[in-house]
């Protein structure tokens, strides 16, 4: 029996999941003020004929770093960066104390120029001076050689709360996202560290001893206890949830698409192979462009009270929502009005829903089921638009190779997933938009507790071999270990399982969801002075967002 | 501060294509610029936009090259890829998507000549002027301008545009008596129809960032201000860095960003550079951040010593000299031309042409008709030792109609007797034939 909740912005949403069935589940309003609180009546409304005992895993999916970050509730960070040469801090742009030191690796992680203690020393003091408690250290290219980060830390080690390591957050390279992920992971540490106090002394409270676990940005879940020095990983889980709980009830394995269409916005996902599509370098929050990995989603503003008026004759729908619907009291025609009169949903006022469109008709000239059917047929001509878009972005992305240019997979949606209120009414048009069929599942109104309750644990692990030097680095994991001459790709992936293997377990995967694959693998000869002098291997291992059993049904 | 500009990015590294397996044009080429350039984080500017390649077909080949036995069986799919590149880069620029574009692909293109039995200095086609010919026929642009600072000699591009008094063909390389391919001295100046539309800066080996500067400020930016081009391409090889192992030049990762923000090209093509690991990285950043209208004034090379780096007086005389002489001819261009072109209605060059990479030897006759209207038709006898001989017949682009004519009358008329093919290209009409 698995517990899922989730604290989204507007919905606490829970569900016990026995034998792949729903057995209960739960939706109160969520406390944006006591996200605890919120929690805590979900799950005790959840589990109230629930036998503690019978549980075994419970996963949270909350807003509370997303929130900590939006609402600014962040704590004083100071950075300390080992830059180099190439941007000038100015265009780095940190939000953050931040100062640059000498010192740094170049891109082969050899160490260019070395640090100065005496003036990291100075930088710690100075921030202990200004009152900051917490730190994070960046270098240059330290996903390929940690040393630097490693060395600073060990410098100031005393009197932070924490320290965030760049390489330990992800393997990518990108050094100003490595410097803003550090930044939000210090930033919201503390915040995150009470939280999960909390959480764990409820849950004993109430005497579950199963293991917890945090829905991550990228659909997969980490042990709480791990997840302290993780706490960015945690941000925007809750569109992760939504995409795993659509995938949860659908069990689809195909290229697909994914709707979840709400009052203001219409949230899009895509499945390449039942397997949803993560961000390239990592999700954006706030305009920080970070290294988290997180699910690839894409939103507009167009949902079911997205306010409809006439712009030069234009319809508009959208972005802004003015209130609910006018069939439900508000101010203004919508989408929803419009599927009202055509009757595509029964909710509502119906004569106001008329009522409210009738200006529309009269500047249209026609009736007011036209004017309807006018605004119904924007409404999903910009929806089906933006999927359009999305997917060809996709598959347009760069490539670096000849194989991939030609050979590249291309998505292409054969389905497409509608959850959210709107989601009856919208549906079959969109699937008629789209070529494609349609699906609306089941218990889609807590889509994000049973996606939460059902993710695996996800992780990924970087290696770079490097046989003319003869060592091999883990980016995530800070590792550097030595390799023999005779080193192959086949080595370096058979090491990237293992450590794979290793991490995933520390964040409290079990042996048996551990379905590991390469996504990277890269062998390239080093040519010094017209002699093969080595190889340069790069291999990336990941388990993907999946899910541990899906839903029956 | 300056202006930002939006750059496109156009990034194909080719990670599965080499000549062979330790040739400098090998996989790992772009492994390293690819680290630095995401590393530094320059695709997250809101500025610089990366875009896919398109992919080339024969018929851009075909507008600009005759090749031999034909399109397909002288190249790999990687030279449709950086010609599309190019010509995506183009694309973007034109129809006004970004300001500048930048396409950093292999492989590369500056010595394909017009007649192809081969591959020559690693490159097939000429990607520019593949890339330069779409241009004409799909934007109809005629003033175009390319700067060429390779350490090479873009001897391959300056075949092409050698009779086209339209496209600008400025040079700076490694003087030819001490580098491949040996030609770019100042005397090359352009065919009689052209005279003066290809400049050649010869520079000496151990020239520094202050003589690569000396020769722009005083010979390209002046010459480009007076050819008014609608458009400027940059040929932008990076194998003058002092690091460069098959060049002897001093040219730094700080040069190469000024250089490009002074000329300000709309579009720049990667060409040679083979110190993939301690110049392209940090020239490619530099030249990005500089197209962008980024500041690039921290870019340097861990090894950067400008000191150790200074040129002699030597050779900045010896600069100075070659930049008078090259703007001497240039203000008389005209009477040069007259000198060449006499009463002469036909002209002849003859050439021996070489395909290191390939190994292969090319004797060849070209006949242009001199004409005040146009480039000039052109007629070329072409024999290589791989046994083939053939004869192309070339309507230039912006031809007049006597050129035309009689272009088309000569081909009706030639029988394919010694040759084993016959070619007719006209560009104005996009028109490629084969007897
Ligand atoms: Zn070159
Ligand atoms: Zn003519």
């Amino acid at each position: 029996m698995i517990l899922g909740i989730d604290v989204g912005g507007t919905h606490t949403d829970a569900v016990v999941i026995s034998d792949h069935q729903i057995q209960s589940k739960a939706k109160v309003l969520t406390d944006a003020g006591n996200i605890m609180g919120s929690l805590i009546e979900a799950t005790e409304a959840v589990m109230r004929d629930i036998d503690p005992a019978a549980l075994r895993r419970v996963v949270l999916s909350t807003t509370i770093s997303t929130n900590a970050i939006v609402q600014g509730k962040t704590e004083a960070v100071g950075i300390i960066a080992a830059a180099g040469p190439g941007l000038p801090p100015a265009l780095i742009s940190p939000r953050a104390e931040t100062r640059f030191v000498s010192g740094y690796i170049n891109h082969r992680g050899l160490e260019a120029a070395p640090i100065d203690e005496g003036e990291i020393r100075r930088c710690a003091r100075e921030f202990k001076e200004g009152g900051i408690a917490y730190a994070g250290v960046v270098g240059k290219f330290s996903t390929r050689n940690p040393s630097h980060e490693l060395k600073i830390r060990d410098l100031i080690t005393d009197g932070f709360r924490h320290i965030s390591l760049g390489h330990r957050l992800s393997g990518h390279l990108n050094f100003p996202r490595r410097l803003a992920t550090t930044y939000l992971n210090s930033a919201i540490w503390g915040l995150y560290e009470n939280f999960v106090r909390a959480v764990t002394a409820f849950v004993e409270r109430q005497g579950i001893k199963v293991p917890i676990y945090i829905l991550k940005a990228d659909g997969g879940t980490i042990e709480i206890g791990r997840s302290v020095d993780y706490p960015v990983q945690t941000i925007l889980s809750g569109p992760a949830a939504s995409i795993m709980g659509i995938l949860s009830m659908t069990g689809g394995r195909d290229d697909a698409v994914a709707l979840d269409i709400g009052g203001t916005t219409t949230d899009i996902a895509l499945f390449a192979d039942g397997v949803p599509l993560l961000e390239a370098l990592g999700v954006t929050i706030e305009g920080h462009k970070t290294l988290i990995r997180g699910l690839r989603t894409r939103s507009i503003g167009v949902g079911g009270d997205s306010a409809v008026r006439l712009d030069g004759g234009r319809l508009e729908v959208g972005p802004r929502r003015e209130g609910p619907a006018a069939a439900l009291g508000g101010p203004c025609p919508t989408p929803t009005d419009a599927m009202i009169v055509l009757g595509l949903t029964d909710i509502g006022d119906r004569q106001k829903a008329r009522h409210s469109l009738e200006p529309l008709a009269a500047a249209l000239g026609c009736a007011v089921e036209e004017a309807a059917r006018a605004v119904f047929g924007e409404t999903v001509r910009r929806i089906a638009e933006a999927v359009r878009s999305f997917t060809e972005e996709i598959n347009n992305r760069p490539v670096y190779t000849i194989h991939e240019m030609l050979e590249g997979k291309k998505i292409e949606p054969r389905i497409v997933y509608v959850v959210g209120g709107p989601a009856q009414g919208l549906a079959p048009a969109l699937g008629k938009a789209l070529e494609c069929p349609y699906h609306i599942p089941e218990n889609a109104e807590v889509a994000n507790a049973v996606g939460a309750a059902l993710a695996r644990t996800t992780a990924e692990v970087t290696i770079l071999a490097d046989t003319e030097r003869r060592f091999l680095t883990v980016g995530e994991m800070g590792l550097q270990m030595e390799i023999p001459g005779r080193f192959s790709k086949e080595d370096a992936i058979r090491i990237g399982r293992e450590r794979l293997k290793e991490t995933a377990l520390a964040m409290g995967a079990s042996e048996d969801e551990l379905e590991m694959e390469t996504v990277e693998e890269q062998e390239f000869n080093m040519v010094r002075d017209f002699y093969t002098a080595g190889k340069n291997i790069r291999v990336k291992v990941q388990i993907k967002p999946g899910l541990i059993s899906p839903l029956g049904g | 501060m300056k202006k930002r500009k939006k750059t496109g990015l156009i990034f194909f590294p080719a990670f599965d294509w080499a000549i062979s397996p330790t040739h400098p044009e090998r996989e790992e080429r772009l492994l390293y610029t690819q680290d630095q350039v995401f590393e530094e984080g320059l695709m997250d500017f809101d500025n610089i936009v990366e875009y896919k390649p398109g992919l080339a077909t024969v018929e851009d080949i075909n507008r600009v090259h005759v090749c031999v036995p034909d399109a397909r069986r002288v190249i790999t799919e990687s030279h449709l890829i950086s010609a599309g590149g190019a010509i995506t880069a183009a694309k973007k620029v034109l129809e006004g998507e970004v300001d500048n574009a930048f396409a950093l692909v292999r492989p590369p293109g500056h010595h394909a000549m017009r007649i192809v039995h081969g591959a020559r200095g690693f490159c097939n086609i000429n990607i520019e002027a593949i890339m330069i010919e779409y241009i004409r026929r799909h934007y109809g642009i005629k003033r175009i301008a390319i700067v060429d600072t390779d350490c090479h000699h873009g001897d391959g591009t300056q075949d092409i545009y050698w009779h086209d008094p339209n496209t600008l063909f400025i040079s700076m390389h490694q003087d030819g008596r001490t580098l491949y391919p040996g030609s770019g001295f100042v005397d090359e100046f352009g065919g009689p129809n052209a005279v003066g539309m290809t400049v050649n800066i010869p520079l000496p080996p151990r020239t520094s960032d202050e003589g690569f500067l000396y020769a722009l400020e005083n010979v390209v930016l002046p010459i480009l201000e007076e050819f008014k081009p609608e458009l400027v391409i940059n040929s932008a090889g990076q194998d003058n860095h002092y690091s460069d192992p098959i060049t002897n030049m001093r040219f730094s990762a700080q040069g190469y960003a000024v250089l490009n923000d002074r000329l300000s090209p709309h579009i720049a093509v990667l060409e040679g550079g083979y110190s993939i690991e301690k110049a392209l990285p940090y020239v490619n950043v530099g030249i990005i951040l500089a197209m962008a209208g980024l500041d690039y004034s921290a870019v340097r090379e861990p090894d950067y010593n400008p000191a150790a780096l200074q040129q002699s007086e030597a050779i900045t005389t010896h600069i100075h000299r070659t930049v008078d002489e090259i703007m001497r001819r240039w203000y008389h261009r005209r009477e040069i031309a007259e000198a060449f072109r006499g009463k002469a209605r036909y002209l002849k060059r003859r050439r021996h042409i070489y395909y290191d990479t390939d190994g292969i030897s090319e004797e060849q006759e070209e006949t242009v008709r001199v004409c005040d209207d146009c480039g000039g038709l052109i007629l070329i006898d072409s024999r290589a030792d791989t046994g083939r001989r053939i004869f192309a017949v070339i309507v230039p682009g912006m031809a007049c109609e006597r050129c035309r004519k009689e272009g088309e009358v000569f081909f009706e008329e030639i029988g394919k007797g010694k040759y084993h093919q016959v070619f007719f290209q006209d560009r104005d009409r996009d028109v490629y034939l084969v007897k």
